[in-house]
């Protein structure tokens, strides 16, 4: 059985599905700190309920994203044997330093933010939480740096058939990454934001469906309480609405941010890999036109079967270059000049295994990456005017009493998770067939390519690879299961399910912070245990 | 060759022995999760001595698997590759273990913590196994070929020296947790583990052993058979201590025998990373599988600012967290339940 295509179903599967937990790790938790923050300043308790709610969940997602990034690392030297010996001397550095100057940060002061409430000083305690997120914020710049000297390798000799490390600050300086980082991050930010808006909204509506909260009859919330439920009472309507604007904003920012970055690499990429813009646009001819709509066969790889239906001259010339004239070179020009440069056909070499010597199809998939970068933007897009529309529609200080609308608004989380995951299959699929792709341009190495048929590793069989796939496959959706119901489950229970303390049933009990460092030595009972 | 390869040779080591002394202790109080401990608040008090530190451990494991790729990547690619099928079930056991610790106590169920107990206590006890098993196959050889490839079928590294490598690391995982225990609670699992690791260590450290005899039988130099000799005295003054119920000494002896036992294996098999088993000439070696000796001295440079910093946050993690867990510290469990008006939970029903 032939392990290559079956290791990069692999490799797609586990890393989309990391790459579901790993945006919503880094935008929750700034967030959560940012909240965090607030609590600290202001010492108003609807901000540290926001924390520890929020809070929580960001903590039954971050466990996911740590459990399946072990994989990431180990199955470059497990699948991908050959493209770790071709690359170690550049690639593993960044990885090393990402654990060394990432990881080691993130994991610890996360583990001292969540045992620390109550043994920590409040501020010692906050400072936990913004390390533990800038650990996270540093590592994806490590791994996306090491992501882009794939895409445009950089700060290497080719030396003895093998790039050579010579510039570590060009590596992690690569102007690939500086366009990808932001991006990314930007990205992460709308889907946190997305994340607010969708969980607040149910919980305003929940209020309103109650019956705690109403309207009077100019629309203005009528703020409620409803003791024999715990955790609704007014404070509780501070709690959700201020989410819902926080998170609204973020996300309507985040995709602001998301689109100038997004620009900014778009641009870049016409550069560095004018195959993969191409194949974004289906763009077999070259000419300067945007594709709205192309129809045909795009998953027959044929460009005589590929039609563009609606376009608009001159747009993609000013998405690339920023004006309405250059011409963009299009995939029927663009493939004998790779041919030229990199070959018709595979070298004769055992590294290729059977392929050796076959005809390289430098055609990427049309299918996935016309429709990968349109999901992309068209997701985002839809997720950011949601957003706009949710923050009109709750100016009077409460949700319709709808239950459609709510769905609907719990769903739209999907959506900057979706996009995040089309960008990235479009960015990974346009960069076939090369694991390490040439770049034509003047600022990368020349000579510095690998063809992904020759990355895998030669000693691993196919049905290796099939077992890993189909068992960590298996697992992984059954732990996505648990996560989203976990994750439901403390979303339906609000607040009280976060802060059981608060809403117990003697009066006595101050509403206190738990941050302070004498309270945990009066009764010696942990504030957090699992 | 400059002295670069020695010196990443030497950090390797480091991290993974780094690797083995703290996660150690948590993999063996995953098993004894699952093996030791009589109820339900025996199993949260074992659970609550590692919670705020075991994430922080595992990356020891991430760093030095980073390390390898970044100083040697002939020897990460040959040694993951070949160990394909261990490696998955390492990661699977190591993935099931990590959500458990996070999940187990989000539902109050008898079922559901039930099912994260097994999965943490068996999690734990594979990871180690394969983990075990691989350090022990570096050590000793694999079927590559001159490309460094596995010669043979999927299940060619599965020789009696990989079971005792991964009896090795279960059994050295099973004392240090226990001892770990003795030492971070208080009450019946104190008590429990305290009695336990004297009766525990002389059987389970036995493979440990056999691996580091068999190493120096193979290639043992003065270095490694004064490490050894030194492993013995700090494992056997650690027992005498455990029998005295001097947890923190006995927790520094059978700390100490790790550290030692791995310096000596690592010193016994030395500049050799991967012997192959098909052709002395196809070994890897810190020469030929290392990065270039520019890389190397920037992996230098960052470990050698970052480690100490390391040490240092972590070293404090564990003094704020320095008190015994005891049964009574431990919050009583509460469930999310929905903030939803009674009747209409009935009337969605």
């Amino acid at each position: 059985m032939d392990p290559l295509e079956i290791a990069r179903w692999q490799f797609g599967i586990v890393t989309v599905y990391h790459f579901m937990m790993v945006p919503l790790t880094l935008g929750l938790g700034l967030l959560v700190a940012i909240l965090h923050t607030m609590w600290v300043r202001t010492g108003d308790e609807k901000w540290l309920r926001m924390t520890k709610f929020w809070g929580k969940l960001y903590l039954v997602n971050f466990i996911m994203g740590v459990a399946t990034g072990i994989v990431q690392e180990f199955q470059f030297g497990m699948a991908w044997s050959e493209y770790s010996r071709f690359v170690g001397d550049v690639f593993g550095a960044p990885l090393a330093m990402e654990g060394l100057l990432a990881f080691f940060v993130e994991s610890t002061f996360l583990g001292l933010w969540i045992f620390g409430w109550g043994r920590l000083p409040k501020r010692v305690h906050l400072a936990t939480l913004w390390l533990a997120v800038i650990g996270s914020w540093i590592s994806a710049y490590f791994i996306l740096a090491a992501n882009s000297w794939m895409q445009h390798p950089v700060g290497v000799e080719f030396t003895d058939g093998k790039p050579v490390l010579v510039d570590i600050w060009a590596v992690l300086t690569n102007n690939t990454v500086l366009a990808a980082f932001p991006h990314t991050m930007a990205g992460a930010v709308a889907v946190a934001g997305g994340f607010l808006l969708g969980i607040s909204w149910y919980h305003l509506w929940r209020r309103r469906r109650d019956g705690i909260d109403t309207v009077d009859a100019k629309g203005r919330v009528i703020v409620g309480e409803a003791p024999e439920i715990p955790g609704r009472d007014a404070r509780d309507h501070r709690v959700w609405i201020t989410s819902l604007r926080i998170g609204a904003a973020v996300a309507i920012v985040g995709f602001g941010a998301v689109a100038i970055t997004g620009d900014i690499q778009g641009k870049l990429m016409y550069e560095q890999q004018p195959l993969k813009m191409a194949a974004a646009e289906a763009a077999c001819h070259t000419g300067t036109s945007f594709s709205v709509l192309s129809i045909g066969e795009l998953g027959s790889q044929d460009c005589d079967k590929v039609t563009p239906l609606i376009e608009i001259p001159g747009m993609l010339s000013f998405l690339a270059k920023g004006d309405f004239t250059t011409e963009l070179p299009g995939l029927n020009q663009l493939i004998p000049e790779y041919q030229e440069k990199y070959g018709t056909n595979l070298p004769d070499d055992p590294i290729y295994g059977e392929r050796s010597g076959a005809a390289i199809d430098y055609l990427p998939n049309l299918e996935v990456t016309y429709w990968g970068f349109r999901i992309m933007i068209g997701f985002g897009a839809l997720a950011a005017f949601a957003a706009a529309v949710a923050l009109f529609i709750t100016r009077k200080g409460t949700v319709p009493n709808s239950k459609p609308l709510m769905q609907l608004a719990v769903f739209g989380i999907l959506a900057p998770f979706g996009a995040n995951a089309a960008g990235w299959i479009f960015t990974e699929m346009g960069r076939q067939p090369f694991v390490v792709a040439p770049n034509p341009n003047p600022s990368g190495v020349d000579g510095v390519f690998m063809f992904t048929a020759a990355a895998v590793s030669p000693g691993v069989d196919g049905r290796e690879v099939i077992f890993s796939l189909v068992s960590l496959g298996l697992v992984y959706l059954v732990l996505m299961i648990v996560e989203v119901m976990l994750l439901a489950r403390f979303v339906r229970a609000g607040v009280a399910g976060v802060m059981p303390e608060l809403f117990a049933a003697h009066d006595d009990i101050e509403p206190g912070d738990g941050t302070d460092a004498g309270a945990g030595d009066r009764d010696d009972v942990l504030a957090f245990a699992y | 060759m400059d002295a670069l390869p020695v010196v990443w040779f030497v950090a390797i080591a480091v991290l993974w022995g780094g690797y083995i002394l703290l996660e150690g202790f948590d993999l063996g109080v995953g098993m004894h999760m699952l093996f030791s401990a009589r109820d339900e608040k025996q199993r949260r008090v074992m659970l609550n001595a590692i919670g705020p530190v075991w994430d922080g451990n595992e990356v020891w494991l991430l760093t030095a698997g980073a390390g390898t790729f970044a100083a040697f990547p002939y020897w990460y690619a040959s040694l993951f590759s070949t160990l394909y099928v261990p490696l998955v079930l390492v990661l699977l056991g190591l993935i099931m273990r990590a959500v458990s610790i996070e999940y187990r106590g989000k539902i109050v169920s008898r079922a559901w913590t039930r099912f994260w107990d097994w999965s943490i206590g068996l999690g734990s006890l594979v990871a180690a196994f394969g983990i075990g098993a691989g350090l022990a196959l570096t050590t000793t050889g694999l079927p590559i070929d001159a490309n460094g490839d596995r010669v043979g079928g999927p299940f060619v590294w599965l020789t009696p020296v990989a079971v005792l490598g991964g009896l090795a690391l279960v059994g050295f995982c099973l004392v240090h947790g226990a001892t770990f225990l003795a030492l971070k609670t208080d009450g019946p699992v104190r008590e429990r583990m305290g009695g336990l690791v004297p009766r525990l260590a002389p059987v389970a450290l036995l493979p440990i052993a056999g691996w580091a005899i068999l190493v120096e039988l193979q290639g043992g130099n003065v270095v490694s058979w004064i490490l050894l000799g030194l492993a013995v005295v700090v494992g056997v003054a650690g027992w005498v201590f455990a029998r005295r119920r001097r947890e923190g000494w006995a927790f520094t002896g059978f700390a100490a025998f790790g550290a030692f036992g791995a310096a000596s294996i690592f010193a016994a098999v030395f500049p050799v990373v991967l012997p192959s088993t098909i052709d002395p000439a196809y070994d890897l070696t810190i020469w030929n599988a290392a990065s270039g000796g520019y890389t190397l001295m920037v992996m230098t440079v960052v470990t050698g600012v970052a480690l100490p910093v390391i040490l240092a946050y972590q070293a404090w993690s564990y003094w704020v967290f320095r008190k015994r867990v005891a049964p009574q510290h431990l919050p009583e469990p509460h469930d999310a339940v929905p903030a939803v008006r009674p009747d209409a939970v009935a009337g969605a029903r």
